[in-house]
């Protein structure tokens, strides 16, 4: 029985189809298991090994790396907000010291309805539009405490589903087209390629000699 | 002055609303170049490239052509496009990704052609939510076009092109942990040598990586020549660059420029550019490309935005990121924060960076928030020195990869230009500033 649903299940198959390798593909599946649940449960995180032939170990042990990755459960919406370089010049610190007292949440926590996880983020490279601020990766660009109110209020009623989905940043990504070609077309086609181009370099050199 | 009149080689599209879309870079003269690729040799399409004398622009400055060149000693297996921007301050692939991202695609076409590569990957940070949407978008349409997949255009030659997304990692921006990542596993650096994923890249085979504006580049070069592309600049650093202006300036932004015509004044202070600092505002510093890079004071304003220009002073153009700093920001609480970066992105395989980052970082803090030492100002030279021996440019590296020996250039550009900031801050107790 698939923790995925048929749907995310099968966008999983047919990203492990496009690697040579199926581990190839374990950034991606995580972020389809944090599509459906949010975060990385238990059970995503067993379906992803089973997916590219690791052990949920492997899985965790990989994800635990990555900052995108939450190994427990986040609200519905996570707030970063940039305090980098750029931002910190532009007042980021003091931007997300708001935005902790407006969502009512400590930077790293979630809020108590469950509505907002807040995090302190590095560069999101956005730096003109600074202090820099992403809604479960979305930029939304509000960089005064007053356009951030503002956001947070449209979130919660419903005005930016659009313009911020829920989790998964691969959640609009859809691959159409593409190719299939089989390892032994590839080698012929090369092989062929490549003895076209060494006729030709000694052709060259011949006539090199010839002068 | 500015000089301005140079082509604009990567962001002509940058005003189109719809540049993103197929029909608008089809109506500008999009895959063209591909077109005429196609019906040239691969190893003449190389040459080009080689002609432009094409440098690298992720942030080490490799020649590009050489890249390839090395690997036409054995075949080549993939090629993968480094899109994992994530130097701070640094956001110029952020918008090629997103507004232009066929030209992304076709450089990549014509790149996979020379190289006669039959897979190619775009790693794109996983924070481009939209980035990732436009450019599988742009391969779509693409592969719809015929300007990619089986028999391109007609031609013998074959492509596919998979979008990997990363996950939240400065480290992956370094070419071996990126390839790391594509394997699907933790973003170590792999040990050196092999210096180069040409020898060693992906699952053990040669691979080229590339950054993305490198790509977007070369559409231009084949339409126009390699000549036309080093007839631009001066000296080693030819065409044009895609420089990212942020920080206490009135108009920060992306602004392509022809290499070494303009100086660090002209893209901060031209009213076309950056357009000055605020009103009543003096400059203090400025980071010159990254930072990773050693810091500039007003002294070196008229420092030309070239690689070896900036090279000859003990810095480096880098990502081609500036970060502007004036007289009312506290360079202390800025060098924390470089710092602070440094210690949540090291990777933690090697201890000079490891133990080295977190040390320096709470020392940082402790001096702008309280509880510095004057013995502090040593020690973190001293600790820096153990990081990068002789915090000589380029500096000297004790670790696997570059990251490690980056960390001191922030302290010790911060310690050498404003020491009596640092001791203020002991003096007071904390951030005089606050």
């Amino acid at each position: 029985m698939s923790h995925f649903h048929a749907d995310i299940r099968q966008r999983a198959e047919e990203l492990v189809a496009l690697y040579p390798r199926q581990r190839s593909a374990m950034l991606p599946l995580l972020h389809l298991a944090q599509e459906q649940d949010g975060y990385l449960s238990d059970e995503g995180i067993a379906e992803v090994a089973t997916l590219t032939g690791t052990t949920p170990a492997e899985v965790r042990g990989t994800a635990s790396f990555y900052d995108m990755f939450h190994l427990e459960p986040v609200g519905k919406y996570v707030v970063g907000v940039c305090t980098n370089i750029a931002c910190l010049l532009a007042g980021g610190e003091e931007l997300l010291e708001h935005a902790s007292s407006t969502l009512g949440c400590a930077v790293g926590a979630t809020s108590e309805d469950g509505l907002f996880t807040l995090e302190e983020t590095e560069c999101l490279a956005d730096c003109n539009v600074a202090p820099c601020v992403q809604v479960n990766h979305r930029y939304v660009r509000t960089t005064t405490p007053e356009t951030f109110d503002t956001m947070v209020q449209d979130l919660r009623e419903g005005r930016l589903d659009h313009d911020v989905p829920s989790h998964g940043t691969l959640i609009r990504v859809k691959r159409q087209g593409g190719l299939r070609v089989a390892k032994s077309d590839i080698a012929a086609e090369r092989a062929e390629a490549l003895a076209a181009r060494t006729a030709r370099a000694e052709a060259a050199a011949a006539q090199q000699e010839s002068k | 002055m500015a000089t301005l009149d140079a082509p604009r080689i990567v962001s002509s599209r940058r005003d189109l609303a719809d540049s993103f879309t197929l029909n608008r870079y089809l109506e500008t003269g999009g895959y063209s170049a591909l077109r005429k690729a196609l019906s040239m040799f691969p190893e003449s399409v190389a040459s080009e490239v080689d002609k432009a004398s094409l440098l690298g622009r992720g942030g080490a400055g490799f020649p590009a052509g050489r890249k390839w060149s090395m690997l036409r000693r054995a075949p080549i297996s993939y090629l993968v496009v480094n899109g994992d921007e994530s130097e701070p301050a640094t956001f110029k692939d952020h918008y090629l990704v997103e507004r232009d991202p066929h030209q992304l695609v076709e450089g990549v076409i014509i790149a996979a052609y020379a190289l006669q590569v039959t897979q190619a990957f775009i790693f794109l940070r996983g924070e481009f939510a939209l980035g990732l949407e436009r450019v599988q978008q742009a391969l779509n349409e693409a592969y719809a076009h015929g300007a990619l997949g089986s028999k391109i255009f007609g031609s013998e030659f074959s492509l596919d092109i998979v979008v990997h997304p990363g996950a939240g990692a400065y480290i992956c921006g370094e070419e071996t942990s990126l390839l790391e990542a594509l394997e699907g596993k933790r973003g170590f650096p792999r040990i050196k040598p092999p210096f180069f994923p040409a020898v060693t890249g992906l699952y053990g085979e040669p691979t080229v990586v590339n950054n993305v504006e490198t790509m977007s580049n070369l559409p231009w070069i084949i339409n126009n020549g390699g000549e036309a592309f080093a007839a631009l600049g001066v000296g080693r650093s030819t065409g044009t660059r895609l420089f990212a202006l942020a920080g206490d300036v009135k108009r920060p932004g992306v602004f392509e420029l022809e290499m070494v015509k303009n100086t660090f004044r002209d893209i901060i202070f031209d009213p076309a550019l950056g357009g000055g600092l605020a009103e009543g505002r003096t400059l203090k510093a400025f980071i010159p490309g990254g930072v990773s890079a050693p810091w500039f004071g007003p002294d070196q304003l008229d420092t030309p935005l070239g690689q070896d220009e900036v090279g000859a002073l003990g810095s480096m153009l880098g990502s081609g990121s500036i970060v502007v700093m004036d007289d009312a920001s506290c360079v202390v609480r800025a060098t924390w924060r470089i710092t602070k970066f440094f210690s949540r992105e090291s990777c933690g395989q090697c201890t000079p960076c490891r133990e080295g980052s977190g040390w320096i970082e709470r020392i940082m803090y402790r001096l702008e928030h309280g509880g510095g030492r004057m013995e502090d100002l040593d020690l973190l030279l001293d600790l820096c020195d153990n990081i990068a021996p002789g915090l000589s440019w380029p500096p000297q590296q004790t670790t696997i990869c570059v990251l490690g020996p980056s960390i001191p250039s922030s302290v010790h550009s911060a310690l050498s230009m404003f020491r009596d900031d640092f001791v203020a801050h002991v003096n007071h107790g904390g951030c005089p500033h606050d």
